[in-house]
């Protein structure tokens, strides 16, 4: 099940394998994706913590980590066609992949209905 | 963002609210900085056929009277006497320091009447400059920005686009000229002008014809493009903003405007430029283009030569025309094209960058023919 943060990253979670991206919202307000500065495989990421940075045509956006983990793979594609994040953030568009260790971080996390609310209370 | 009910709607806004506009705050306006289709996509539109701009946030003031053409001689640094009647040069006002206080379009329009197009964000600046300067001259000083809607139509389909509902032809309208004549039945002001690096049209008409106008050309294949590809276009072509590239420190020899300067004839702000000039060592306005992965260096980037800081990066993006990172900056006028540099896209984040020709693209615009 996908979750999300308030910072408007969604993890999914396959045993220990944490898939990463920025929400369909989050991409909607940075506006067409030109640049994903993708992070080093290999790196230790903290709950919180910048993943990497995204660059749009108005601005730079930083993803934070929703949960602890060490990078385990990247979606390469991004590299060629960032734009495939404007197209679909939540499925094809995910940014990397987090071996993690600790469950508890993800499960605090919201559900999409949770977060739906969350947006539509922070606009 | 300042109070809402400060904020100034052109006469399009609520057709930008129905067309899906993300609204913003620039200079105090409402206006669009892009519609559903995406920045890139209306950039797009304009390099490829033709987009349309609302540009009615800009100020329009009338320099009138006998002394019109002797007073615009003297308040901006290029020559206006050398001009023809219907013809517009870019250029700008300087202060006693050499700075720039604001850059303009001269719409050159009889003998005694002069149109001067200048940026939103300086409007009211500009007209109390602008009158200072006019003590001791016969002119009179009106700011008119209130009575003039300005659509922007952009792009090499322009042309084709206008003409079966213009009163004049518009292939006899040279790049940087202009003729009185009626759009889609209203008369007003049309110039060769813009703001893209491609060819097409500005349009000054009544505010109440706005939307009438606006609406035709979309009906005809114009598509609707916002602040955000307007910035991108205008930067690709290296054309200077406000605040950005120019200011009221940097001179416009520095920002690589020279060419707009008659040296031989008197203006306000001479000294002062000339000072900037024999100051050494100096700085000037560079493109550059980021070699490395990493980012892209925003406004305000610092940039390095070695361990030294060396200058500072005025606009950056990724150039969707060239599909490279390109930025602008000033660094020390020993820089040359094909010279390395440093730039800092965010604290401990450094990338290479290497000196190159500006325009970093060249549109459809037609240049201007020499007199």
């Amino acid at each position: 099940m996908k979750k999300y943060t308030k910072t408007h990253e969604w993890v999914s979670l396959h045993g220990t394998d944490a898939t990463i991206g920025i929400s369909n919202h989050a991409q909607e307000l940075l506006g067409d994706v030109v640049y994903a500065d993708l992070p080093s495989v290999g790196k230790t990421v903290k709950k919180g913590e910048i993943l990497c940075s995204l660059e749009s045509v108005k601005a730079a956006a930083e993803v934070f980590c929703p949960v602890t983990g060490t990078v385990k793979e990247v979606n390469n594609a991004l590299n060629d066609n960032p734009e495939i994040i404007n197209q679909s953030a939540e499925t094809d568009g995910w940014i990397a992949k987090l071996t993690i260790s600790d469950r508890s971080e993800y499960e605090s996390l919201m559900d999409e209905s949770a977060y739906k609310a969350f947006c539509a209370t922070h606009q | 963002m300042s109070d809402a009910t400060e904020l100034k709607k052109t006469p399009l806004y609520e057709e930008h609210v129905r067309l899906g506009g993300k609204i913003v705050d620039f200079a105090g306006w409402l206006l669009p900085i892009q519609y559903p289709e995406g920045i890139l996509k209306e950039h797009e539109n304009v390099r490829t056929s033709c987009g349309l701009f609302d540009v009615s946030h800009m100020g329009e003031v009338w320099v009138s009277g006998p002394e019109t053409l002797k007073f615009c001689e003297y308040l901006i640094p290029t020559n206006v006497s050398r001009m023809k009647f219907g013809e517009i040069c870019y250029s700008c006002f300087c202060n006693e320091a050499g700075g720039i206080v604001d850059d303009l379009l001269l719409y050159k329009k009889e003998e005694k009447r002069v149109l001067l197009v200048v940026n939103a964000s300086n409007v009211d600046k500009d007209v109390a400059w602008i009158k200072a300067r006019a003590k001791g001259f016969d002119v009179s000083i009106e700011n008119a920005s209130s009575e003039f809607a300005q659509i922007a139509i952009q792009g090499p389909d322009a042309e084709k686009i206008v003409q079966p509902f213009a009163s004049v032809v518009l292939s006899e309208i040279e790049f940087y000229h202009f003729v009185v004549g009626r759009v889609n039945g209203i008369e007003g002001i049309i110039s060769r002008t813009g703001y893209t690096g491609e060819d097409g049209f500005e349009f000054y008409i009544r505010p109440d014809a706005a939307l009438p106008l606006w609406r035709k050309l979309v009906s005809l294949g114009a598509k609707p493009a916002g602040l955000g590809a307007r910035d991108l276009l205008r930067f690709e072509a290296c054309y200077m903003l406000y605040g950005n590239e120019i200011d009221e420190v940097t001179s416009p020899v520095q920002a690589g405007m020279k060419w707009i300067i008659d040296f031989d004839k008197d203006f306000y702000g001479k000294e002062g430029v000339v000072k900037k000039m024999e100051q050494s060592p100096s700085k000037r306005l560079r493109g550059f283009e980021v070699v490395e992965k990493g980012g892209i260096p925003r406004h305000g980037a610092k940039i390095r030569i070695g361990e030294q800081e060396a200058g500072v990066v005025t606009t950056g993006n990724k150039s969707p025309s060239i599909d490279k990172i390109v930025f602008l900056g000033y660094v020390p006028e020993t820089v040359k094209i094909g010279d390395t540099v440093d730039v800092e896209i965010r604290p401990g984040k450094t990338v290479k960058a290497k000196a190159v020709k500006t325009p970093f693209y060249r549109g459809s615009v037609k240049s201007k023919k020499k007199a």
